[in-house]
């Protein structure tokens, strides 16, 4: 099964005109190039799948057809006509309506008062109530998609809040609907409704456009899709003519593997172990569901699996970052649990180091001069003390060290930590917390925003620690680099462990599927 | 808040951030209060210079003119401190109040003591009924939320209540009119700096200033010590920058909220050690007279370090001392110009601090080309 | 009886004149923090209008040029006030702190300067001063048994300025809860994300809000130094912009109980200088600076949850930034 060249549609008849159009759509942030020349088409009723892995472009592409953001370069056609979309009243104007992740409503409002949000009909809100309550009950009526209008956002389940997301922008008169990610947050059932809502819409002759990474829902649902990759699309099918597993190749792509050298492991006794551990967010949703691991001394367990699957969580959890809701944590000899819960300050005693996977948000200190983040979580450290005073000139002159031997540039302690590029406030963070030999270190995203000079150091230096018979718990969206420097890969699926394996044995194509949660078919 | 004290992303060299913004500030201020004279219909280069001679002019305007200063001191670090822990202390007004009660009372009952030895206990007492005022502002932020910046402006108003209350009905002395206490023994009273000078067999003008200052500029030094050389310090400014570091990196950002109000509160109520003890000898209604809200803009033009809050200070000093002249010589000219001061001020050093930063930032940015900035 | 009747109907009449002012600048800032832009500034706010008016009818003689000068002075530093937090993204507090101080300075030393009074504003008369309206009958009406003086004395009588607050209070409610720009206020204040991908411009909307409370707080202004008192006074506001915003927290952010809480205040205010060293049966004398500081305790004993709990718009202070 050879992917089709991205631009041209076969199976369009030629002649008949597409809902929208995106024409070689060029994107970049700094130096990240989110969008390559991107071209899709999207042909009116059918529904159209854009799958891709975390950072794929994705979303920025439809942020680029709603008018969040401007393309740096290319052309929007709706119905064949080019358009200048500035802004999302241009994109509503144009008939596109979008459902985004993280709902876009006013949760104190009732239903009503936030479909007329900007669709008001007047001055005064009478005048447009009565009119859009008998719009709208039409809209459910034809569409499936009952929501008591009356009642306030904030105590609807969250199935119902996107419903309400839906309808907004039907009722705005939206031909063609972006949904992103929107089965992230839905249950089972109400995943099964969604569809229903979406094969209605398309029965009636609108597009639809699905976001998603589970390519499960692509093959239930969508008529074609295309597959983004690192900004470029690179491939499209019919869906009818492909299957998860090609998808599945598509997104993951056939990299290079990554050159690691490593020895044999030498794995010694268990020093993490998680037993029955569930996380439950802020808003409810249970993110890690009984999970179990294990972590030896002189062994790298890898944890495979899409963003947003809990392996943050994991991570979070066994580092005493977020409150577990059961299960226990087992350092070294210590238990951790809900009753005596463990935080960053005793789990750094017991001798576990961090990396977290957002360094800029939790493990450097953005305004700190380098020498200051340097020593975030071991500013206690009597070594750095003189007394009762901190010895900065000690602490400069470690990280001084520490820059010399992760080679941090520019190497000066004093420059603050933002102004470092993203690779080298990563080497300053794992410098900190590998250089005290941490019996246990977490890792996560080891080198994303890393330039590939620094991935292969990275790599180096923990299976160095690794060698030197540290236990290290390694989470990475990136299949490549769970693969180079694993032991032993456990794949997370939607808060649980749905794959279990020595890296010896694991080949990407089983991970893929794991990872997607087909764990079935393939495993 | 974290803003008003930590930079953001533009670079500009340290040096340029810690002299250029308050010069700008200055000249803002100057600006602004030259249109305010020209508005008045005097001449603004002449008022300028009547606030200059008469602050800095002579022994006396300059005994003045730091005698303001120390009482600024003490209020701007309070307000540094907090700024740093990523708290806005608008409450030093009252907590200053509170803390010239402390001494007062100690001052009160200890008639007789020689000031040194009474000393350490009217520091404690002016530090803990600072701290007390604070506590719970700082408590309600922290563990439920209520945002200090209400709280500290509602515990001013109840301060100066409670103040004329205590005044009124339970500390005036017998057999007077006007709501004060009896005088403190003058064997209680801190000695001038004149009085100083002259044991070491230096003559100066006679004025308010006292020991106090010296007293200030220890605090700016231990504020230094604290806030940027001990563990504590550190703790605290990355609980300022922020929170989900400080708890990655095992600190507990409520209790640090907490302690922060209190040292912050402590330090707004040393002023009374200033005031009360160095020069009013007794207590009276209203005596902090606004000092805990000029802190808030000495604390922002000296971008909440002791090095630039002292020359803020004095800077400060300058203007209320100078201030008062200008309008002995011009009837026309209120001295609540530097109230309008010290407005544009914070203003421009505080809610517009962005404002210039771009401009200042290309100015410094070598012709590399423009570096767009990631999203 | 009778006696403590007229009592009580002199109270309700002061607690009335306090409270207007107080109700005017509490919708004021309801506008403002309901579009989620925190005001401490109401305070600033009143006294600059206060002054300008004033000074504006001392000069032209006309209370209805006041007026226009106090809300235009007003508007000016709420102007300011949106830049600073709407286009400059800066710090909502310290520019509200920015405002007072600006206003308490700027008024005492126009005053001084401009009038030569020790800063105040010349005695307004005639129709530089906003005068009492009597309501029509109120004098055919006076002699009826109970509701007659409750007309005549409670309800007629107050100047034309008292009216508009009364009557900003409903209108609030019915522009808040009524109107496309109310839902669009109220949307912006909770999730200005949702506005935007509404395709509708956050700053715009945050702008007007702010200029409503310019307009709002300008009345309030005046009032107090051209309809309840007859010249402006250095600092004459006295913390009823706190006051006011204190109402405003306690009320919730609502019209309705907004007004319940200015009027509590208020009556608090009108009590207070009645109780002066009157012994309270059974209490004996509450001391006034309790009274006086009442409002303040119970708004902080409100926001620590303790009784009820005050949950303000939720992007209150927070600057929009686009961002997924």
């Amino acid at each position: 099964m050879t992917p089709s060249p991205p631009p041209d549609n076969p199976t369009q008849a030629a002649g008949a005109a597409y809902a929208v159009e995106l024409v070689g759509i060029d994107k970049r942030f700094g130096p990240v190039h989110a969008n390559k020349a991107v071209t899709l088409r999207f042909a009116p009723g059918s529904i159209h799948g854009l799958v891709g892995e975390n950072g794929a472009g994705k979303s920025t592409l439809m942020s680029i057809l709603y008018g969040f953001y401007q393309a740096d370069s290319g052309e929007i056609r709706v119905r064949g006509e080019p358009v200048r979309i500035d802004g999302p009243e241009d994109a509503i104007r144009r008939g596109i309506g979008m459902v985004h992740q993280h709902f876009m409503l006013v949760e104190t409002f009732t239903v009503l008062e936030n479909l007329l949000l900007g669709a008001e009909g007047g001055a005064l809100l009478k005048d447009g109530v009565a009119k859009a309550r008998a719009e709208v009950e039409a809209l459910e009526r034809s569409f499936g998609l009952e929501v008591p209008l009356d009642s306030r956002v904030s105590d609807l389940s969250v199935g119902e809040q996107q419903r309400v997301e839906i309808l907004k922008a039907l009722y705005r008169g939206a031909d063609v609907l972006i949904l992103d990610e929107p089965t992230a947050v839905l249950s089972p059932p109400e995943v099964e409704q969604l569809f229903q809502i979406l094969r209605r819409l398309r029965a009636e002759g609108r597009t639809v456009v699905l976001i998603t990474h589970k390519l499960k829902e692509i093959m239930a649902v969508t008529d074609r899709v295309s597959v983004l990759r690192r900004g470029e699309v690179v491939a499209e099918f019919d869906t009818a003519a492909t299957s998860e597993q090609a998808l599945a190749d598509a997104m993951v792509g056939r990299k290079a593997a990554l050159a690691v050298t490593k020895g044999p492991a030498n794995p010694g006794p268990v020093l993490l172990e998680a037993a029955g551990l569930s996380v439950v967010d802020a808003r409810g949703v249970e993110r890690l569901k009984k999970v179990g691991l294990r972590v030896r001394a002189g062994e790298i367990v890898g944890i495979a699996g899409v963003a947003g699957n809990g392996q943050s969580e994991l991570l979070e959890a066994l580092a005493g970052m977020v409150p577990v809701a059961a299960g226990d944590i087992r350092v070294k000899e210590a238990v951790f649990n809900a009753a005596s819960p463990l935080d960053p300050g005793k789990a750094r005693a017991l001798g576990i180091a961090h990396v977290p996977e957002d360094r800029l948000r939790l493990a450097l200190v953005k305004p700190f001069a380098a020498l200051e983040s340097a020593i975030l979580g071991y500013h206690r450290d009597p070594a750095l003390a003189k007394g009762p005073l901190l010895a900065w000139k000690r602490v400069a002159a470690k990280t001084a060290a520490l820059m010399e031997r992760f080679d941090v540039r520019p190497r000066d302690p004093a420059l603050r930590s933002s102004l470092f590029s993203g690779g080298n406030q990563q080497k300053l963070v794992m410098a900190r917390e590998m250089d005290r030999e941490p019996d246990i270190l977490l890792v996560g995203q080891p080198t994303r925003g890393v330039d590939i000079g620094a991935i292969a150091f990275i790599h180096e230096q923990l299976v160095a620690l690794r060698d030197r018979g540290k236990a290290i718990l390694l989470v990475s969206a990136e299949l490549d680099e769970i693969m180079a420097l694993s032991d032993r890969i456990l794949v997370m699926c939607d808060g649980v462990i749905t794959g279990d394996m020595p890296a010896a044995e694991a080949d990407e194509r089983t991970i893929g599927c794991l990872m997607a949660g087909i764990a079935q078919e393939a495993a | 808040m974290a803003g008003v004290a930590a930079g953001t992303g533009e670079e500009i060299p340290g040096w340029a951030t810690a002299l250029l913004m308050p010069a700008l500030n200055v000249l803002l201020a100057l600006a602004v209060s030259a249109l305010v004279i020209l508005a008045i219909g005097e001449n603004p280069v002449e008022a300028l210079r009547v606030m200059l001679v008469g602050a800095l002019g002579s022994g006396g305007g300059i005994g003045y003119t730091l005698y303001y200063a120390t009482s600024l001191i003490f209020t701007g670090l309070a307000v540094a401190i907090a700024f740093h822990g990523g708290l806005f202390n608008i409450g030093a007004e009252g907590q200053a109040y509170l803390g010239g009660l402390g001494v007062a009372l100690v001052c009160l009952s200890l008639g007789g003591w020689p000031w040194y030895l009474a000393l350490p206990v009217t520091i404690a007492a002016a530090a803990l009924f600072g701290a007390a005022w604070a506590a719970i502002p700082g408590y309600l932020q922290a563990y439920r939320g209520s945002h200090v910046v209400i709280t500290t402006i509602m515990f001013n108003f109840i301060a100066s209540a409670l103040m004329v209350y205590l005044l009124v009905n339970v500390l005036i002395a017998p057999g007077q009119m006007s709501p004060e206490t009896r005088e403190f023994d003058p064997s209680l009273f801190l000695p001038t700096m004149q009085e100083m000078l002259a044991a070491i067999g230096l003559e100066i003008a006679g004025s308010p200033l006292n020991l106090s200052f010296l007293l200030a500029l220890a605090a700016c030094a231990l504020v230094w010590l604290l806030v940027w050389h001990t563990r504590w310090g550190f703790a605290l400014r990355t609980v300022g920058a922020n929170e989900d570091a400080a708890r990655y990196g095992g600190i507990d950002p409520k209790r640090m909220i907490v302690v922060t109000m209190l040292l912050s509160g402590a330090l707004a109520g040393l002023l009374g050690i200033n005031e009360i003890q160095g020069v009013q000898h007794r207590l009276i209604l209203n005596f902090p007279a606004g000092m805990g809200f000029t802190g808030i803009a000495v604390a922002l033009m000296g971008r909440a370090h002791p090095a630039g809050i002292i020359p803020a200070a004095i800077l400060f000093g300058v203007l209320i001392q100078g201030g008062s002249e200008l309008a002995f010589e011009y009837p026309t000219i209120s001295p609540d110009l530097v109230v309008v001061i010290q407005g544009v001020v914070i203003l421009f050093a505080g809610a517009l601090e962005h404002m210039f930063r771009p401009a200042i930032a290309r100015m410094f940015r070598p012709a590399r080309g423009r570096r767009v900035e990631v999203a | 009886m009778a006696d403590a009747a007229l009592w009580l109907l002199s109270l309700l009449d002061s607690t009335i004149r306090l409270a207007a002012p107080l109700v005017l600048a509490a919708l004021a800032g309801l506008y403002s923090e309901r579009a989620g832009v925190i005001d401490i500034g109401l305070e600033g706010k009143m006294l600059a209008a206060a002054f300008a008016a004033a000074a504006t009818a001392a000069v032209t003689g006309s209370a209805w040029l006041g007026l226009l000068a106090g809300i235009a002075a007003s508007c000016l530093l709420a102007g300011v006030h949106g830049f600073a937090c709407i286009s400059q993204k800066g710090n909502q507090v310290v520019s509200g702190m920015a405002i007072n101080t600006i206003a308490l300075g700027l008024t005492a030393v126009l005053a001084s300067a401009w009038f030569a009074m020790g800063g105040r504003t010349p005695s307004l008369e005639g129709a530089a001063r906003f005068g009492e309206v009597t309501l029509p009958l109120a004098g055919t009406l006076s002699g009826v048994p109970v509701l007659g003086p409750i007309y005549a004395d409670l309800i007629s009588g107050h100047t034309l300025l008292v009216y508009v607050a009364v009557a900003m209070v409903p209108l609030t409610a019915w522009v808040v809860y009524r109107t496309r720009f109310g839902l669009r206020l109220r949307a912006v204040g909770e999730n200005p994300a949702a506005v935007d991908t509404a395709g509708i411009s956050v700053p715009a909307l945050r702008y007007r809000a702010v200029l409503v409370t310019g307009v709002l707080c300008g009345i309030a202004g005046a009032y107090l130094s051209t309809a309840q008192g007859a010249a402006f006074q250095e600092n004459m506001t006295a913390g009823k912009g706190f006051l006011a915003l204190a109402a405003l927290i306690l009320g919730k952010w609502r019209p309705w109980p907004t007004l319940a809480a200015c009027l509590l205040f208020a009556a608090a205010d009108a009590l207070q200088t009645r109780l002066q060293g009157v012994p309270v049966p059974g209490i004996g004398e509450v001391p006034v600076q309790l009274i006086e500081a009442l409002p303040y305790i119970v708004t902080v004993v409100l926001l620590a949850g303790f009784v009820g709990r005050a949950v303000p718009p939720r992007a209150l202070g927070l600057p929009y930034v686009k961002d997924r």
